[in-house]
């Protein structure tokens, strides 16, 4: 039986990013994720690469960590980040003394933060609110929450580590001294419970993950928040704007890739709640109108979705109570906390500090097994992000344009040989056929939400309508099973069409409509329909099952 | 993003099933992709333009087909304006500055016509500015159109007690001046003096489909400040002219025409829409006979023209009238001349000119130029403006009678 030196739970960005860590200090790692990387609080988010600014004022230490793996992000992971740049403007109704205290404490914090003309504003980003009265520019940025962790992933794959999806984590092995020696886990693919050995056992499941500790004795006070966003069709803004005010309810608007999106809320919601998240239409309506101020041509625009995720904020340590929550990184080492020896969590931290929770928690491990290999990922390029810039004439089709920007270095691994390859599966995200093979060969797609996340497929304004068959039917080509594919279509369908639900008004119903028309009314895909998962998960069917 | 509906595209893709590109052409990505889906990418970074689009035909079938009302051809008329990648070159020039050849040529029209006949021009005209051999120019008139009413008309439209003014076009003016002698003789014959505005220039549509919108722009606004000026109706002769005049100057140009948009339109329009209420009444000759194919130009079928056009033909007891089946000829104005366009130009043409062929009609009409030089050497069929038939079938003079014109 193989021994790994490293289990890691969780494939969001922490786990994507603590794999590929200790991957490159030589460590054998296995990755188990219970259902697709970036399932959980990572594919749920803004997407903005905070400058640090909106927590200058209110927590400088946040701040300063912010700043610091906002410039490290853009060196090693160009190819997930768009450096857009970012506005606070101040409208009518706030105090525009907040300002100064603002720039002030970004300067502490070591955040560029320079006071704008409102005018100058106007002409950066014409879409901001033209009753601005203030504005500070500050290093805001987009930054792609699945390439980043789907290619975190990928480079640790290239160093050796092994990730395993649809692979649930169910219990804990321990030996006859109370240490924790690895893990049994759940194969959703096969439906086998396989056993896994490691010398660590790291926890990165977020909130997930604290319910797993449980099942070892150990216990972290997790608190989690909802934030609910908007996705609009299109890019009306191509700066981050933000108030500059005290954060509150949906007071960002970031832009990312093709769309741009509003959030968040915040409401407290019991664990149970957190696979099953719904969204509002009080939120929806709280969503619009306070993104409207930010940006008015936001009233007029194309809706595409509403979505919501779970913010996995941490109970400061040692306060059983958790009234005081840490924003800030939270590595428990179980020995020195719980007496169990072999087990290690890593929770708290936001997607901006990935890189630096991975690089806390991996030397936290390489301690403990007498690794003394230094950490290397603020300096060694994310792979994809290691080559030069695109070259391209007026001939380039905006499909490579598109597909350079989703996969950097690694679109010399596209095949755009014949017509067939290059012809597209997904028109408004501009996904080639080579790029929907690439995604299941190389970046290990088994389905189309796993596709969706790899190439943005069914990410744009129809949604899937155009594109779900088409991929059904080269997925179903890979894996020579017509079928699973035609259930995995219905399931993709009916998960595009609960983001769709809560803003099915305009264009969106007549989208909706258009798009059911097809599926039900032509192709009768509801006899495929499959009751998805508590894990909100498309199921990966196997041949066994069906 | 005024005036930009392309969010309002629901992805159905019917425009792309009507592209007469996209049926023929597999590296024209199609006006779905090339318009709404394009606009997006176009929105986050001007370097996403495709130059695919070069391909576009501006027929605006596509707009025609969309069930959203999405201004598709204005949209990607728009994109090749402002992406600065689709720059004109000699050729663009010679091709899009129809006044400029057209004023140049007429006056040695003699000499022009043949020698653009020959072998050894046509392979100079290929190897040198691209423009394909295999393309048999249109002649140009031996004096323009301008130059006719001059001499022979002006005069006598000022004794009518209605009045007109007639928006020419380059093709009326430099290559066909009957086609507006007709409309002279048809509408004093209703009744109607016929004037010219006080400064006509090309209306700009080859100018907005090669790339030179600048100019466009200039000589849309000479247009519009004559046809203010004009303050009534502006009838035309051309569909072409027409949707640009109308359409692409506020959607594609940005130019505000809402105050005179109303006073532009066909000729066959006003026609067939006096003839309705009674105002105009035709008659026609007793011995004129001839098999009609009508074919519908794209530009027809974008502004519904031929609804005008079909009535009035039939108005002609002599008429025996066939309606082809409305598909692109293929040439769209100076696209098919280019020479790496004219395989697609004849291939997307081929349907309609079998259909003619098995019509085998005595005329083939059509309201749009290019359509007839196309037609006319794909197939031979002589292709004729309906307003040029109605004139030739015209009883003159029981028409002034029944409108009591003296």
């Amino acid at each position: 039986m193989k021994q790994y030196d490293v289990i890691i739970i969780g494939g969001g960005i922490t786990g994507a990013g603590c794999a590929r860590d200790c991957a490159m200090r030589g460590l054998s790692v296995l990755l188990l994720e219970k259902a697709d990387l970036t399932n959980g609080a990572t594919g749920r988010n803004h997407g903005l690469l905070h400058s640090g600014a909106r927590y200058a004022v209110t927590d400088s230490e946040a701040a300063a960590e912010c700043i610091r793996e906002n410039r490290t992000l853009r060196k090693v992971a160009a190819h997930c980040v768009e450096e857009t740049e970012g506005l606070l403007i101040t409208l009518p109704e706030d105090d525009l003394a907040y300002q100064a205290k603002f720039i002030e404490s970004c300067q502490k914090a070591g955040i560029d933060a320079k006071a704008i003309d409102p005018k100058e504003a106007i002409r950066m980003e014409p879409a901001v609110n033209p009753d601005l009265i203030g504005a500070v520019m500050v290093p805001d940025g987009a930054v792609d929450p699945f390439r980043l962790t789907i290619y975190n992933a990928y480079d640790a794959r290239l160093h050796g580590a092994e990730i395993l999806t649809y692979h649930e984590v169910t219990d804990f092995l321990k030996d006859d001294s109370g240490r924790v020696v690895g893990v049994r886990a759940h194969n959703h693919i096969d439906g086998s419970d396989p056993e896994f050995h490691a010398t660590i056992t790291l926890i990165a499941g977020g909130i997930w993950g604290t319910v797993l500790a449980q099942k070892a004795g150990v216990n972290v006070g997790m608190f989690p928040a909802k934030g609910a966003l908007l996705i609009f069709g299109h890019r009306v803004n191509n700066m981050v704007i933000n108030r500059c005010r005290k954060p509150a309810d949906a007071d960002i608007l970031v832009p990312g890739d093709t769309i741009c999106l509003i959030g968040t809320t915040s409401t407290r919601i019991p664990i149970e709640e957190c696979d099953d998240i719904r969204i509002t239409p009080d939120e929806v309506d709280l969503l619009w109108r306070e993104g409207v101020k930010l940006a008015p041509s936001l009233a007029e625009t194309h809706i595409l979705r509403a979505y919501g995720g779970v913010r996995p904020l941490v109970a400061a340590d040692n306060d059983p109570t958790g009234r005081s929550i840490s924003r800030g990184i939270v590595c428990l080492d179980h020995e020195v906390r719980d007496g169990v020896p072999g087990l290690v969590t890593i929770t708290g931290g936001k997607l901006m500090t990935y890189r630096l929770m991975a690089e806390i928690a991996t030397d936290m491990i390489c301690k403990k097994l007498g690794n003394t290999k230094t950490c290397e990922t603020a300096t060694t390029p994310l792979t994809g992000s290691d080559g030069p810039a695109l070259k391209t004439d007026s001939h380039t089709r905006s499909s490579v344009k598109a597909a350079w920007g989703r996969h950097g270095s690694h679109i010399k691994d596209i095949r755009s040989e014949s017509t067939y390859e290059t012809s597209l599966v997904c028109e408004c995200e501009e996904v080639s056929v080579g790029e929907v093979k690439f995604g299941i060969e190389q970046l290990e797609a088994k389905n189309l939400v796993n596709l969706r996340r790899r190439t943005r497929l069914g990410m744009g304004t129809c949604q899937g309508e155009v594109c779900a068959c088409r991929a059904a039917g080269l997925i179903a080509k890979s894996n020579a099973c017509a079928e699973s594919a035609k259930k995995d279509l219905a399931s993709f369908l009916q998960e595009r069409w609960k983001g769709m639900f809560p803003v099915t008004w305009g264009t969106t119903v007549r989208e909706a409509q258009y798009t059911s028309m097809i599926y039900q009314g032509l192709c009768g895909l509801d006899q495929w329909a499959v009751e998805t998962s508590t894990t909100r998960e498309n199921p990966v069917l196997s041949k066994k099952e069906l | 993003m005024q005036d930009n509906n392309f969010q309002d595209c629901v992805k159905c893709t019917l425009c792309t099933a009507y592209c007469p590109m996209a049926a023929v052409n597999p590296i024209y990505i199609g006006p779905k992709q090339a318009g709404p889906d394009g606009e997006r990418y176009r929105l986050k970074d001007k370097a996403f333009y495709d130059y695919a689009l070069k391909y576009c035909l501006n027929c605006k079938r596509c707009e025609g087909a969309c069930p959203s009302g999405v201004r598709i051809g204005d949209i990607i008329a728009k994109a090749k304006l402002e992406s600065g990648q689709f720059r004109p070159g000699l050729r663009e020039m010679i091709l899009a500055n129809t006044d400029i050849m057209g004023t140049l040529a007429v006056p040695f029209s003699p000499i022009i016509n043949p020698v653009l006949k020959w072998d050894i021009s046509k392979k100079l005209m290929d190897g040198v500015l691209g423009i394909d051999h295999r393309r048999t120019f249109p002649a140009y008139a031996g004096q323009t159109f301008t130059r006719w009413y001059k001499k022979h008309a002006k005069k006598q439209q000022d004794a009518f007690s209605k009045q007109l003014y007639y928006f020419h076009g380059c093709y009326a003016n430099y290559n066909y001046p009957k086609l507006g002698q007709d409309l002279v003789k048809l509408m004093n014959a209703c009744g109607y003096g016929v004037q010219l505005l006080e400064k006509e220039k090309c209306c700009g549509v080859a100018l907005i489909s090669n790339g030179m919108g600048g100019q466009a722009k200039r000589q849309a606004k000479v247009n519009l400040a004559s046809i203010r000026k004009a303050g009534t109706t502006v009838l035309t002769t051309s569909t072409t002219c027409t949707m640009t005049l109308r359409d692409e100057y506020p959607h594609v140009l940005g130019l505000d025409n809402a105050d005179v948009r109303d006073n532009i339109t066909l000729a066959l329009r006003f026609l067939c829409e006096k003839v309705e209420s009674g105002e105009i009444k035709l008659a026609f000759k007793s011995d004129y006979q001839k098999k009609v194919a009508y074919h519908t130009s794209c530009h027809a079928e974008k502004q519904g023209s031929w609804i005008y056009s079909l009535p009035l033909l039939r108005l002609i007891p002599g008429v025996q009238l066939t309606v082809l089946e409305s598909s692109c000829c293929g040439i769209s104005g100076t696209f098919g001349f280019k020479k790496e366009n004219y395989e697609y130009s004849q291939e997307i043409g081929s349907k309609l000119f079998n259909n003619i062929r098995e019509a085998n009609p005595d005329y083939v009409a059509t309201e749009c130029e290019t359509c007839k030089w196309q037609i006319e050497m794909s197939t031979g069929f002589e292709v004729i403006n309906p307003i040029c038939l109605l004139a030739d079938a015209l009883d003159v003079e029981a028409t002034k009678q029944l409108n009591q014109v003296r």
